[in-house]
């Protein structure tokens, strides 16, 4: 893999495809868009967990009803 | 459309070594809209794709619904992440599959689109990351290229884009 990371451009005219290296901007541009990525993932990471422990909150709630586990699977049928 | 066409007009693999972008540029003005479909890989823990409008990655702005690993949720933002790859944690050599529809391209208003992206882990749902997105680019200038980056790191090896032209007549 070369050093520097690589942009490949399509010309759609002519179908010439020409590789070269990333600008410094690019290079900056990329370092942003990963720390975006990175706080998106933790954002979907951490709504995936709530909706997982409120889930798991629920149905011990509803077993210490009186709800079978059966019962309790039927609500979300 | 009275005799629709879907025409190819340029196609790229991923080669040795991985690319950090790719760009389809001069792309004629003589369609009337524009699909994308593609194909990627991120070899790096966070697995998004960005799309560029004529170089720029400003205006954008999109509203989500995503399947990540098996819990559903919504998002919107004002950026330009556009999809979902696989991952460096999602079982080797599988590839992400997803498709951006363009109407209008050449249109002098704002631009809507679409994306739908579905990641692939040999059926497993971890690491799972889908998205439906609706989207934005608030720019009057007819789109003339398109460029996909990832989060970090590079498009794997094996990668592929292509760019098809759709005409009404």
């Amino acid at each position: 893999m070369a050093d520097t990371p690589q942009a490949v451009e399509v010309n759609c005219e002519t179908g010439e495809v020409t590789t070269r290296d990333l600008t410094a901007d690019e290079i900056a541009a990329q370092a942003v868009a990963a720390q975006a990525a990175a706080d998106q993932k933790a954002a979907a990471d951490a709504e995936a967990a709530k909706v997982a422990a409120d889930k798991a909150a629920a149905q011990a709630k509803l077993a210490a009803l009186g709800l079978t586990a059966d019962e309790i699977a039927a609500l979300s049928k | 459309m009275a005799n629709p066409t879907f025409t190819l007009i340029a196609s790229n693999t991923v080669g040795s070594g991985g690319v950090a972008s790719v760009t389809f540029s001069s792309i004629p003005a003589t369609y009337t809209d524009l699909m994308l479909k593609g194909s990627a890989r991120n070899n790096s823990t966070y697995p998004f794709g960005y799309v560029q409008f004529n170089g720029s990655s400003s205006n954008f702005q999109r509203i989500n619904l995503d399947n990540n690993g098996g819990t559903p949720a919504s998002y919107s933002a004002s950026d330009n992440l556009l999809f979902a790859t696989t991952q460096s944690v999602t079982t080797a050599n599988t590839f992400n599959s997803f498709d951006v529809y363009i109407p209008n391209y050449t249109s002098s208003n704002y631009k809507s689109f679409s994306v739908d992206s579905v990641t692939e882990n040999n059926d497993a749902t971890a690491a799972i990351l889908d998205i439906l997105g609706a989207n934005l680019w608030s720019n009057t200038s007819a789109i003339t290229s398109v460029s996909f980056y990832p989060s970090s790191s590079n498009f794997a090896q094996y990668s592929t884009f292509s760019l098809y032209g759709i005409s009404n007549s």
